[in-house]
């Protein structure tokens, strides 16, 4: 570690980094306990009847014919529903202006996507509700819809809602300095029209929940898929009119969540209706068409923009239109104004750049909704930037590095406040930048690339700078008015036997969270993370917290941990001077034992303090009562966000005939603080990297002009396998925050934020000499072939 | 209600009798008839290969195959392969290499994995890749797990120096 901390209780190497995740153990022998592998009785299925239309007026259903099916228990219409939950709107306080309909678990009177819910069918078995969808009868009149951005904001455009004037749903502007001043004198103007496509999760196990009402006791139980058990706890309770304590939410394992199981679904609502109205379990697990028609979907974006240039490559400034469609509702309950939001605000910024005007428009359409995913707004905001910075570059003759070089914001600037208005604390360009030039073999690399253009072989380079939003703040989301906590809680209780049980309100969906609560724990206690047990992940038996998104589970979940953690150590030491009639200090818990301080003795074993406090406090002194359980709870504090920092570049060749991309390699250098375990933070940035790959390369959610998805399979919508991917060589540079006392910012953001950018970059540098350039996504062999002017119809 | 049928079959090595609609598929008579649910459902069209697993020695799609297809079969899910050193091997091994995060395609893709390694026991790399791209992993990004099938493949040190 290179920096002094100001918190001395630091400690600069996480324990148990070693070992394997008890859950990798678990699931490698086939012992996963997903929400559908869990048994009930009684158990009654949920199936949905979803609109064949993008757009269209609900005249008449008849589910006369389900009812009749045997083993149908009960069909479900909007209106129905609207008797059984309270309506949500997809708005927040701080996003002012913002505007999005009341909604209802299944549609009310028009639908307004191909496969929204419309109809809800509970039968003894999931094969008998999808025999009775196919007998509800609904009539339709068919509506004009708004598919693509453009027609959206057309001044002519149908309108998704009726009863506002246009498709907008939010707009917002941010300014910094004199863009259009800086924009006069610029040198070099490079601009851009760039078109985004829309993406899916595609998380391998579906959105699925079992609600489990008890009526007896007023009481639902809600095994269910989320990241976000206590703001799913919050949500249940305040719409079907629970008492909050009543409802619990248990999240078991979750098979791939990526902030897309965080957002309330009409689906997920009625199953819990369903169960409240029939006391029983009512199981919904979406089919994959299901999930691709109504998982949320990402990054549709339509990006105007431009760059000045002084003559020595500074960028002065960024002007940057940026129109997201959203489908036709904000998501509940933290709107889709957030994904454009940080993709404005993210333009430019590793760069000193000192003026930009921004402006966003959030648009309504007849697709599916699109709300926060894993990098939410990075790969939109980098993506733009540095297809500018490379194009700039070229204008000037400048190599790649050395223009990012000059305008990376430097360490005598920190803290440093973006033209965009984020507050950095302390970021390391500088040194991500050189290491990764030395790491790639950058000179090689070129005259390598120089030499196979001489026999017609076209080879790119692409880099891209870029910052990650980690940790956010105390006003996350409550400023906006949202139930969704801020802070973090954690139990350690020590067990008879000695060892540990930690119960903490960060959850855990593949990423290693609760093996790194175990070693934060071991650290701060000075035990071996073997005798340490994690629960997460259930609201009866966790304290109360934000759980896991926007990579804050590491940085806040473990700085709560370190907390308590200090506190039970203290604990011990405590009990431990009492019983053996010395003081606190004079001892310390290392290695698994307590010893005296300054021989190193051992002192007194775990278990055996644990045997005299649990069994014997008769030999204790009166009055005394041993405290073998801690809780605390933590609160992030200071900037809004810990910013992380890295670069990413990519070689790859593009075969001009065929328009296909071959990546040869990728390299990620990166600095999320301290380390809490080197490799699952090396897996978080691959499985990242390969996020953004997909969505530069293969993915992209295609409709019709009528608004009919084409991209309902796995079979249609591509997706990153093994054999197209890359190795990836991942370093670290190591700038720990003093936001927390743990030190760590968070990672699950970054192999995202900048994999698509650089590739795009690299793309465009291979096929720079033939004067073609691409600027829509993905990049499939067609949009290349056009590019290259081959295919021209 | 469908009328049901009475099949027989070894499962895991155990004699298994059930009665079966002609619509159920093998995986949903596992998960949802028997209980077995190591075996996962992604797709339900064969395409993301979750639901992999040994019937008769060879792989297959269990979302593919129906149920009543399986009399008299030998059937061998990720619960299975006991005494099975390549697939202990390749347990302990993605778990040592963080082969996994979500858990969602790890019984399919350790089918998978010990079918390529029963097959070519000095896959390289690509070998690997290619085999296992019948699987889909939205966690790993892969490279751990080609990482983690190299290093149990016969003849290999590191996983780095299969490269």
């Amino acid at each position: 570690m290179t920096q002094s901390s100001k918190y001395p209780e630091r400690i600069d190497v996480i324990a148990g980094q070693d070992r394997p995740r008890r859950n990798a153990i678990r699931h490698a022998q086939g012992r996963g306990r997903f929400v559908d592998d869990i048994a009930f009785a009684n158990l009654a299925h949920l199936a949905v009847v979803r609109s064949p239309h993008a757009h269209a007026e609900i005249r008449n259903i008849d589910v006369s014919r389900a009812l009749a099916v045997q083993g149908v228990v009960a069909v479900y219409t909007g209106v129905d529903m609207k008797a059984l939950c309270k309506p949500w709107v997809g708005a927040l306080n701080h996003f002012p202006g913002l505007r999005s309909p009341e909604q209802y678990p299944l549609a009310v009177d028009r639908v307004r996507w191909n496969g929204e819910a419309v109809v809800a069918v509970v039968a003894e078995s999931r094969a008998i509700a999808e025999d009775a969808v196919d007998q509800v009868r609904i009539e339709y009149d068919i509506l004009p819809a708004v598919v693509g951005i453009k027609a959206s904001r057309a001044a002519d455009a149908p309108l998704v809602h009726q009863q506002y004037d246009s498709n907008q749903s939010f707009e917002m502007t941010l300014t910094a300095g004199d863009a259009a001043a800086a924009f006069d004198s610029a040198y070099l103007v490079v601009e851009e029209v760039l078109e985004l496509g829309r993406q899916t999760g595609l998380t391998l196990e579906p959105r699925s929940i079992v609600a489990d009402y008890d009526p007896s006791l007023q009481a639902l139980t809600a095994h269910h898929s989320t990241q976000t058990p206590y703001q799913m706890q919050d949500l249940f309770a305040r719409h079907f009119d629970l008492s909050e304590e009543n409802v619990r939410v248990i999240s078991p394992d979750v098979g791939g969540s990526f902030g897309m199981k965080l957002h309330v679904y009409g689906e997920e609502m009625a199953t819990v209706a369903a169960s409240i109205q029939l006391g029983r379990p009512v199981k919904f697990v979406a089919d994959r068409m299901e999930s691709f028609l109504s998982d949320i979907h990402l990054r549709e974006h339509l990006v105007h923009a431009k760059m000045a240039l002084s003559k020595d490559g500074d960028i002065t400034a960024m002007i940057v239109e940026d129109a997201t469609g959203i489908g036709p509702f904000s998501v509940y309950p933290r709107t889709s104004a957030m994904e454009g939001n940080q993709a404005l605000r993210l333009m430019g910024a590793p760069y000193k750049m000192p003026n930009y005007d921004g402006h966003l428009t959030v648009l309504f359409q007849n697709k599916a909704p699109t709300c926060q995913y894993r990098a939410v707004g990075h790969p939109i905001g980098v993506t733009v930037t540095e297809h500018l910075v490379d194009k700039a570059a070229r204008e000037l003759g400048l190599d790649p590095f050395e223009i990012r070089r000059r305008n990376i914001v430097t360490q005598d600037m920190y803290p440093h406040t973006t033209a965009t208005g984020y507050i950095l604390e302390r970021l390391s360009h500088e040194d991500c930048l050189s290491r990764l030039e030395k790491m790639m073999d950058y000179p090689r690399l070129r005259a390598e690339q120089a030499e196979l253009r001489a026999k017609g072989i076209y080879r790119g380079i692409g880099i891209a700078t870029f910052i990650e939003i980690t940790n956010p703040g105390p006003a996350f989301y409550g400023i906006g008015g949202a139930r969704i906590s801020s802070q973090d809680g954690c139990v350690i209780k020590i067990e008879p036997s000695g060892k540990f049980r930690v119960a903490v309100s960060v959850t855990e969906q593949g990423q290693g969270t609760e093996t790194v609560m175990a070693q934060v724990a071991a650290t701060y206690m000075g035990v071996d993370v073997g005798i340490i047990d994690v629960i997460t992940g259930d609201t009866e038996r966790t304290p109360y917290g934000g759980a896991t998104w926007a990579s804050r589970g590491a940085g806040i979940g473990g700085a709560t941990v370190m907390k308590c953690a200090l506190a039970m150590k203290a604990n011990l030491l405590e009990i431990a001077a009492v019983i053996l009639q010395g003081k606190p200090d004079d001892f310390d818990l290392t290695d698994g034992e307590i010893v005296f301080k300054e021989t190193g003795n051992s002192a007194i074993t775990l278990d055996e303090l644990c045997r005299i406090a649990y069994f014997r406090p008769d030999t204790l002194p009166q009055d005394y009562h041993p405290q073998l359980s801690i809780s605390r709870h933590f609160v992030p504090q200071g900037t809004p966000f810990d910013f992380t920092n890295g670069v990413q570049a990519s070689y790859l060749e593009v075969d001009i005939e065929t328009g296909i991309i071959t990546l040869l390699d990728h390299w990620v250098v990166e600095d999320c603080g301290v380390i809490l375990n080197k490799q699952l933070v090396d897996e978080q940035i691959r499985g990242g990297v390969v996020h953004g790959l997909g969505g530069i390369l293969l993915e992209e959610c295609l409709y019709s002009d009528s608004g009919q998805m084409l991209t309902s399979t796995m079979a249609d919508y591509l997706a990153p396998l093994a054999a197209e991917m890359p190795d990836i060589h991942i370093d670290h540079i190591c700038t720990p925050t003093e936001m927390t006392p743990l030190g760590a910012k968070g990672v699950g953001e970054a192999g995202t934020a900048a994999a698509g950018s650089v590739v795009l970059n690299a793309v465009n540098d291979a096929l720079s000499p033939l004067g073609a350039q691409l600027t829509q996504t993905p990049l499939t062999p067609e949009r290349i072939l056009r590019a290259l002017g081959v295919v021209t119809d | 209600m469908d009328p049901l049928y009475p099949i027989s079959f070894t499962l895991n090595g155990r004699v298994i009798q059930q009665e079966v609609s002609t619509r159920t598929t093998l995986v949903d008579l596992l998960r949802h008839q028997i209980g077995l649910t190591a075996t996962h459902v992604g797709c339900e069209q064969g395409s993301c290969g979750a639901c992999s697993l040994m019937v008769d020695g060879r792989m297959i799609r269990s979302c593919l195959v129906f149920a009543i297809q399986l009399e008299g079969a030998v059937v061998e899910t990720a619960e299975g392969f006991t005494g099975d050193t390549k697939m202990d091997a390749l347990r302990k091994a993605f778990a040592d290499r963080n082969a996994l995060q979500c858990g969602f395609c790890t019984s399919g893709m350790l089918v998978a994995a010990r079918d390529l390694l029963n097959r070519d026991t000095t896959p390289s790399r690509e070998v690997i890749r290619e085999f296992i791209s019948g699987n889909f992993c939205r966690c790993t990004g892969y490279e751990a797990i080609v990482d983690a099938i190299s290093k149990v493949a016969e003849g290999s040190g590191s996983p780095r120096d299969a490269q």
